[in-house]
């Protein structure tokens, strides 16, 4: 059933792809590609009247014309430097527009440690066994639709037993200098026994053209393979993300996602799910919204617990001012498979622009009986009583309003493994208040 | 030092003080008392410059300078402090960063320079030491899951870190076993000095045991009725308050 309602992105691509689309060795993957095609086809771009995207109207955005293949712009340094995590030493990956740039790179040559753009990991092994192979089962269009066109991204493997001395930072720059439409894809492996941090920071340039940016990213955490994995996301007013990011833990594993969003990008939706493939996995998703003007930020999680033994804990803070949006849908399932699941999950919102608007949706699903899940959620404005001791002692209001942010998003940030990026989002918090 | 003429304030509408005049001066201590609804409560925190009560008479000089017309963080860099009858607990906000925060905004109020790191410390730890404030509780978050006695000890303990010129003490008693009551008083009496002063007000006599006052002046009905010295707190122990709102109502009917 096709029920677009301007449909000018759409008709684009299927003008330019049908019996046409990226091509490459080994021909596996091309017929993945044409059965994704076809399922983007069948579904078109989501509507209002999907339940996933009741509150996240992409039509103004795939109602406009894109070019889909970047020219090459002209990266500023200042750019990269910009969006260096201050006192954080770390193996540095840079996607311009979507595109790897080996020269910034300095992620090379570490032992155990695999970065490349993802066309050149088709031949690997563990690309044929890992992609498309989860996050293509999701009935989430974008994810189709990448599935079919991607021609770049990142590849990432942690080789066995590998425990890598610094955090890998990747950062995503939309640098283009016309509208943009990019489809990034990556698969990040992280073998047996492996350890590493990775970071990924989503900014723009300054001057950057409209961009829409489709990120699908595939993860895998295999036996006792422990994984931190941190979202930054500072793009501009220019720049638009659908991200998608499908985890997939196996036994006695550990996945932590942190994702953190700040005042800038005017739109925002984070499809966010963790697979808990196996027993005694463990997985946390942390969240911390902040945002302002007219920005919209949708993060939708899925934790579903497939097997017994397990333990999700999620909390997801937001921050409106402004006129501002945000969304949270926090699903959990629990298989019937999955007795003895421990699952938490958290939503605290703080409204601070009168105009602003949060839209919340907790969504348990469960089929074992002998399980412990927990939910909450809570919706609130600035505590006047807590304001007015600060100020009482001397703190400006201003000083105290941030004290107050600090301490409503102090669950989340405490709960950050790395301090150098704690402190970092801390310091973003701040610098995205508007106070006074 | 502090000048109240005339002051009338209401909240909602509901006239609370109806023309209270007080003058203190630097190394007093005035107790007030009252009874309830008498508007103690009030008279702090239109001091101190909480918004929901409105000021509609009168005027309130700090050495000279007219305090109504403050911002509540102005009035407490100006020297202002009020020890709040229900403290608020703020989870995530440490004690130890609050009171960096605070000490470090009224210096720059003052033209002064933010304070060393480890002048700061040792000035929490001789303060902590003074007022008897366990140091496993100013490490913590600001309030939180503290008893009331603990709370009104946190208090005296900002008082101490802060060292206002004039502390108003409002209900620090209500609430504190015989013990706590004794170490905040304590902490009170160390920190009493001829350049600062004190207003403490109480519902009970019991607090004046510890910090003997200069003056107690009883407030009823939103104005002093009665000042004197501290027998007057005696007094109003033995003969309630219903002897002050007979002879005041009295007075009023002639």
């Amino acid at each position: 059933m096709i029920t677009q309602v301007s449909d000018s992105l759409y008709t684009q691509l299927v003008k330019t792809y049908e019996g046409n689309l990226p091509t490459s060795e080994p021909h596996s993957l091309d017929e993945i590609r044409r059965q994704a095609f076809d399922r983007f086809k069948s579904q078109g771009f989501p509507t209002v009247k999907r339940e996933d995207w009741k509150y996240t109207n992409v039509q103004p955005l795939v109602g406009r014309g894109y070019a889909f293949e970047a020219e090459p712009a002209a990266l500023d340094e200042a750019t990269i430097e910009a969006a260096a995590i201050p006192g954080l030493d770390a193996y540095r990956v840079v996607l311009v527009d979507g595109i790897y740039r080996a020269d910034l790179s300095t992620a090379k040559d570490v032992p155990g440690l695999s970065v490349m753009p993802i066309t050149e990991a088709f031949e690997r092994l563990c690309f044929a066994k890992y992609f498309s192979e989860y996050a293509d089962k999701t009935d989430n269009p974008f994810v189709a639709l990448n599935t079919a066109l991607f021609t770049q991204g990142l590849f990432i493997e942690v080789g066995k037993n590998q425990q890598l001395d610094k955090p890998i930072h990747i950062i995503h720059v939309a640098v283009t200098d016309r509208p943009l439409f990019t489809q990034v894809r990556n698969l990040y492996v992280m073998s047996t026994f492996a350890e590493a941090e990775i970071i990924e920071s989503f900014v723009t340039q300054t001057g950057a053209d409209h961009n829409l940016n489709n990120v699908v990213s595939e993860l895998v955490v295999r036996e006792n393979a422990k994984l931190q994995h941190y979202y930054l996301q500072l793009g501009s007013a220019q720049s638009h993300y659908l991200t998608h990011t499908e985890i997939y833990q196996e036994k006695h594993s550990l996945y932590n996602h942190y994702n953190c969003t700040f005042p800038g990008a005017t739109f925002v939706r984070n499809n966010i799910n963790v697979r808990l493939g196996d027993s005694e996995v463990e997985s946390h998703l942390y969240g911390v919204t902040l945002t302002a003007e007219n920005q919209f930020v949708d993060n939708h999680t899925i934790v579903d617990h497939l097997k017994p033994h397990c333990e999700s804990y999620e909390w997801y803070k937001n921050i409106t001012q402004d006129t501002s949006t945000a969304v949270f849908n926090g699903k959990i399932f629990v298989r019937q498979d999955a007795q003895k699941t421990n699952a938490f999950q958290q939503n605290n919102n703080m409204l601070i622009g009168e105009k602003s608007a949060v839209y919340t949706k907790p969504q348990l699903e469960i089929f074992a009986d002998d399980v412990k899940c927990s939910h909450g959620c809570t919706i609130g404005q600035f505590d006047n009583e807590a304001l007015f001791y600060l100020r009482a002692r001397g703190i400006s209001e201003a000083q105290a309003r941030v004290l107050l942010v600090h301490a409503f998003a102090f669950d989340v940030t405490s709960r950050f493994a790395n301090t150098t990026v704690r402190a970092y989002v801390e310091h973003l918090v701040e610098k995205g208040l508007k106070v006074g | 030092m502090l000048s109240i003429r005339n002051l009338h304030a209401s909240v909602e509408d509901k006239a609370i003080l109806k023309g209270l005049d007080l003058e203190v001066k630097a190394g007093e201590v005035h107790a007030i008392m009252g009874p309830n609804g008498s508007g103690k409560s009030t008279l702090g925190n239109v001091l101190a410059g909480r918004e929901s009560y409105e000021v509609t008479e009168g005027e309130v000089l700090l050495d000279g300078k007219d305090l109504l017309d403050l911002a509540p963080e102005d009035r407490a860099r100006e020297g202002v402090f009020l020890a709040f009858q229900y403290p608020v607990e703020i989870p995530g906000v440490s004690n130890i960063n609050f009171l960096k925060t605070a000490l470090n905004e009224i210096r720059e109020y003052k033209g002064l320079p933010p304070m060393e790191a480890r002048d700061f410390l040792n000035r929490v730890k001789e303060k902590q030491k003074l007022v008897e404030f366990d140091a496993k509780l100013a490490n913590r978050s600001l309030n939180e899951g503290f008893s009331g006695g603990e709370k009104k000890r946190n208090e005296i303990f900002q008082l101490a870190m802060l060292d206002p010129k004039l502390a108003i003490l409002d209900e620090t008693d209500s609430g504190l076993d015989i013990d706590a009551l004794r170490i905040v008083a304590r902490g009170v009496n160390q920190l009493r000095s001829k350049d600062n002063a004190f207003i403490v007000i109480t519902h009970y006599q019991r607090l004046l045991e510890y910090i003997v006052p200069d003056f107690v002046h009883v407030l009823y009905n939103g104005r002093i009725v009665r000042s004197g010295t501290k027998e007057l707190a005696l007094e109003l122990e033995e003969k309630g308050y219903d002897w002050i709102k007979e002879t005041v109502d009295a007075e009023g009917a002639v």
